[in-house]
């Protein structure tokens, strides 16, 4: 799994700002076939969390219906400098962590 | 659409006949899918070594394919990246791999925005001329050729969608039905067995002269790879 994350690198106290996510995954929902015609096995990022100042700000679930290649689009306010980390969780356990430093000014 | 109709003759790209929302996720460099191969295939390009031979400004992708003298016939991108891949010793990557898709991605989208042009070469005539044929070849069970969709019915509606000229200026494209970005091999397969005819096998100098023909039916359309198709 790899993932594009944009946001800004700073802020203005009390901004909000726009966080754009794209993970690349085939989300497999277990019903679809290969070239050879056998199943191929669920296979979802299945949990989203982004975490900043402390706390969790943003969290979602998919399920086997989100197309491949899952993309958000949310807001957060800037609050503090700090950094902002992104966690996608497969069905099978992987995760992947992206971390990012935001600077509020 | 009645616009693009009597344009027929005239190329439009298959970015023409898509629905709003789909030429914004195309237009949109974040958040179309597309990019992901393209930085896949920017990061195999240090990975792999290419750069101890190539200058990378110097690759035009939108000259494939070409006239290969080595081997009397065309050589498109992806059979130009594997004959380089075999001469280093490594071993062909497959039709349709990722690591293919990837570094295919990345050098056609170099040259977004360029002008397909093909260049005149008196030795690609009988290839140009296979490929031409090839397109107004009737196949399969439904007696369809390209042509009939691809020329007559451009514009026109099949079912839900919007039948496009099949240009190929956005290739490799992602394609939304399959989630992944698509080689025109893979298109052109996928279109052979729409019409129920037998598909030649991706990388088969069938396809290479088809794909060499579109091109110079192409002619005066702009690349636009990563492209995002239906």
């Amino acid at each position: 799994m790899r993932a594009r994350v944009k946001l800004p690198a700073s802020a203005r106290q009390g901004e909000v700002v726009t966080v754009r996510t794209l993970a690349s995954h085939p989300m497999h929902t277990g019903y679809g076939r290969d070239m050879q015609g056998a199943l191929v096995p669920r296979h979802i990022v299945s949990e989203f969390i982004c975490r900043y100042g402390g706390g969790e700000v943003f969290r979602a679930q998919f399920g086997p219906g989100v197309a491949a290649n899952p993309f958000l689009e949310f807001q957060l306010r800037a609050v503090e400098s700090g950094n902002v980390t992104f966690t996608w969780r497969t069905d099978r356990g992987a995760e992947l962590v992206i971390e990012r430093h935001l600077q509020v000014t | 659409m009645i616009a693009l109709l009597l344009l027929a003759a005239a190329p439009v790209s298959g970015y023409a006949f898509l629905g709003p929302e789909t030429q914004a996720l195309q237009d949109d460099e974040f958040a179309n899918p597309g990019y992901l191969w393209v930085e896949r295939g920017a990061a195999l390009w240090e990975e792999a070594g290419c750069a101890a031979c190539h200058d990378l400004t110097n690759i035009n992708a939108a000259a494939y394919p070409r006239y290969d003298a080595a081997t009397e016939r065309l050589i498109n991108l992806e059979g130009q990246i594997n004959r380089c891949r075999m001469r280093t010793g490594e071993e062909a990557w497959a039709w349709e791999s990722e690591p293919l898709l990837a570094l295919t991605a990345m050098l056609a989208n170099r040259s977004h925005g360029a002008v397909i042009e093909p260049a005149p070469d008196a030795r690609t005539t009988p290839f140009l001329a296979a490929g031409r044929a090839f397109f107004h070849q009737r196949r399969g069970q439904l007696d369809l050729s390209c042509a009939d969709c691809h020329e007559r019915y451009a514009g026109a509606r099949l079912r839900g969608e919007r039948v496009s000229q099949g240009q190929t200026n956005g290739y490799p494209a992602y394609r939304l039905l399959w989630g992944s970005l698509a080689s025109t091999h893979r298109m052109f397969r996928w279109c052979n067995e729409a019409v129920r005819s037998e598909p030649y096998p991706l990388g088969s100098p069938e396809y290479v002269n088809l794909e060499y023909f579109l091109r110079h039916r192409g002619r005066g359309l702009t690349v636009e790879t990563p492209a995002v198709r239906r």
